[in-house]
């Protein structure tokens, strides 16, 4: 069984979805963010949040995955302040829905004095819930973006185990991992990290607080990239608890503390999601103890992510 | 509120307070008076948004005693399947209510603008307790032109609200669109007394579109046919007699039962046996539906 804590299935078909059920992966969360392109009002926002707590939600349990989302303002939307003035007025309204299991992805874009000001107000609005919260870090001038998420959260004493730190990659994980923060590796061809290097990164630093997503979106990336990693682990000799850790229980861990995400809503879901939301398969049901390898199905050879 | 959406709410309350543990139990009575008490929107949400954090969202479990509490209180109305956050939120919303017809609406519809999809099952589901029924006709469409089936089926089944409410245009898209979508008929409340020509003919063109496309026809689809049917349908009804499996040979002899044309009798004369069963109404368009 996977968690794949990073994935904009709006974006994705339903093959997707079917080989992702195939592979194993049990649930996904959507991190709100844009869309590729930046909305212009407020209200396109609202139906993206409903959405992604609504009818992709839904989709997800045709296929027999739980679906989760967090709520937030990303940081390239945070820079029109008109609207992210408005976001900010609605984000309390969806942060307590069903299965919201953090505030994210928020964080830095190009470190500008907008994104600066939302990442704070959000973080005070995450503590204020209780929630996790889900950092974007950026894809320029990563290292000095990613202490600066880091310095802010812990100025606004936020506790660093309910905060992922996302999109690490070799330069940013020492100083995450020594922060006491979750450290969430994106496995992304071309742009974040390939998977192979998610292995050195296991074989380096082990598997406390450290686990990887798909980051899968509307650009080239790979659905199956938590499934495919485990199995390279597996082939590099990693311990199967360590495996298990970065590819099913650490995301859990994490997300889980927003109480919206428990192993139990896939192993024995309540009567009402089976009837209404949820087409798991009963494979699993309450007792039985899961299958590591089940990830093995529907993953061909070609593993790596590069 | 009208008297309905008093009874309903109390019954209401009675089966949370005994369906969750103490402290969830207080918490939503403290959330019941504040709602009684004219909330803001943001206490409102906040109810209705910590509800499943609070109170979990297991089953009712209602007895045989509560479901006729509830159709006593509001005749149609049936929970047998809700579980206890809807309970809860539907108490949210009907204690709100200050008697506004215009108000309440409005706050449904923002609380319908930014509902997850737990939140939307439950709102549809409490259409039959609403004040001002007729204001709701609109959302009560959309929720029955949803893409998702348990959205369109908190509408459809086991909800009074369209038979009551729907004109025949909505009426006949409901029952063509469960049909459509996969659902069952028979849980739609008013199915025979609002089954219609309009309909009858929907239906019947839906059958020969499935069978151009080799797929199946639901044996439930000939029920609406049956009472309405006229000579090209009893055309259609008798090869459903004649080469259907044996569930739909079954559901095309009762539709037959319910016509009064002659030659409904005649096609119903070619098939002895199964005319016997359906002249004593077996097995049932209920069974029917559960074998389909």
């Amino acid at each position: 069984m996977f968690v794949d804590s990073h994935t904009h299935m709006i974006s994705r078909t339903t093959d997707d979805y079917e080989r992702m059920a195939a592979a194993g992966v049990v649930a996904c969360i959507e991190p709100a963010f844009w869309l590729g392109q930046p909305r212009t009002h407020v209200g396109t926002y609202i139906d993206y949040l409903s959405m992604i707590c609504g009818f992709e939600r839904f989709r997800a349990g045709q296929f027999g995955l739980r679906h989760y989302c967090t709520i937030g303002l990303n940081s390239k939307e945070a820079n029109n302040e008109e609207l992210a003035e408005a976001v900010m007025e609605i984000l309390p309204r969806y942060a307590l829905k069903e299965g919201v299991v953090a505030i994210g992805e928020i964080g830095y874009d190009e470190q500008t004095a907008l994104e600066d000001k939302y990442y704070r107000l959000q973080l005070e609005l995450a503590k204020e819930l209780h929630l996790p919260v889900m950092v974007h870090t950026p894809h320029r001038d990563k290292r000095q973006g990613t202490l600066r998420s880091m310095a802010v959260a812990l100025e606004h004493k936020l506790d660093p185990s309910w905060v992922v730190i996302d999109h690490n990659n070799e330069e940013t994980v020492r100083d995450v991992l020594d922060r006491g923060f979750w450290a969430a590796f994106s496995i992304y061809p071309f742009t974040k990290m390939g998977n192979e290097r998610m292995v050195e990164i296991v074989k380096n630093y082990g598997a406390e607080r450290i686990f990887c997503d798909s980051a899968c979106d509307w650009g080239v990336s790979d659905p199956l990239a938590v499934p495919k990693t485990a199995e390279l682990m597996r082939r590099a000799q990693i311990p199967e608890e360590h495996i298990r850790k970065v590819t099913y229980e650490n995301p859990l861990a994490a997300y889980g503390k927003s109480g919206q995400i428990k192993e139990e809503d896939w192993l024995n879901p309540p009567s009402i999601d089976q009837r209404t939301l949820y087409m798991g398969n009963s494979v699993l049901r309450g007792g039985q103890s899961p299958r590591i390898d089940e990830g093995k199905r529907g993953v061909d050879d070609n593993l790596k992510i590069s | 509120m009208a008297n309905a959406g008093i009874a309903a709410l109390e019954l209401l309350r009675a089966w949370v307070a005994r369906t969750v543990p103490n402290e969830g139990g207080s918490w939503f009575e403290q959330q019941i008076a504040l709602m009684f008490s004219g909330p803001t929107e943001k206490q409102l949400y906040i109810a209705l948004g910590y509800a499943i954090r609070r109170l979990g969202k297991q089953d009712l479990d209602l007895n045989s005693e509560d479901l006729v509490a509830a159709s006593t209180a509001r005749p149609g109305w049936n929970p047998s399947d809700w579980s206890v956050d809807q309970a809860a939120r539907l108490s949210f919303v009907l204690a709100s209510d200050n008697d506004d017809g215009a108000r309440f609406k409005a706050r449904l519809e923002q609380l319908f603008r930014t509902a997850d999809i737990g939140e939307l099952i439950t709102f549809y589901r409490g259409l039959p307790l609403y004040p001002h029924p007729r204001l709701h006709v609109a959302r009560a469409r959309e929720g029955a032109r949803s893409a998702m089936q348990p959205i369109f089926e908190a509408v459809a089944h086991r909800n009074p609200y369209p038979m009551e409410e729907f004109d025949e245009n909505a009426w006949n898209h409901m029952v063509l669109k469960a049909l459509f979508v996969g659902s069952k008929l028979d849980p739609i409340q008013g199915l025979d007394r609002r089954s219609n020509p309009a309909l009858m003919r929907m239906l019947c063109d839906y059958a020969h579109e499935r069978w151009a496309a080799g797929r199946p026809v639901s044996p439930e689809l000939w029920r609406c046919v049956g009472p309405h049917a006229d000579r090209d349908a009893i055309v259609d009804l008798k090869q459903v007699l004649k080469t259907g499996t044996v569930v739909e040979q079954q559901a095309a002899a009762l539709a037959l039962q319910a016509s009064s044309l002659p030659a409904a009798r005649e096609a119903l004369a070619e098939a002895p046996d199964l005319a016997k069963h359906a002249a004593a109404g077996e097995p049932g368009w209920a069974a029917l539906a559960e074998a389909s």
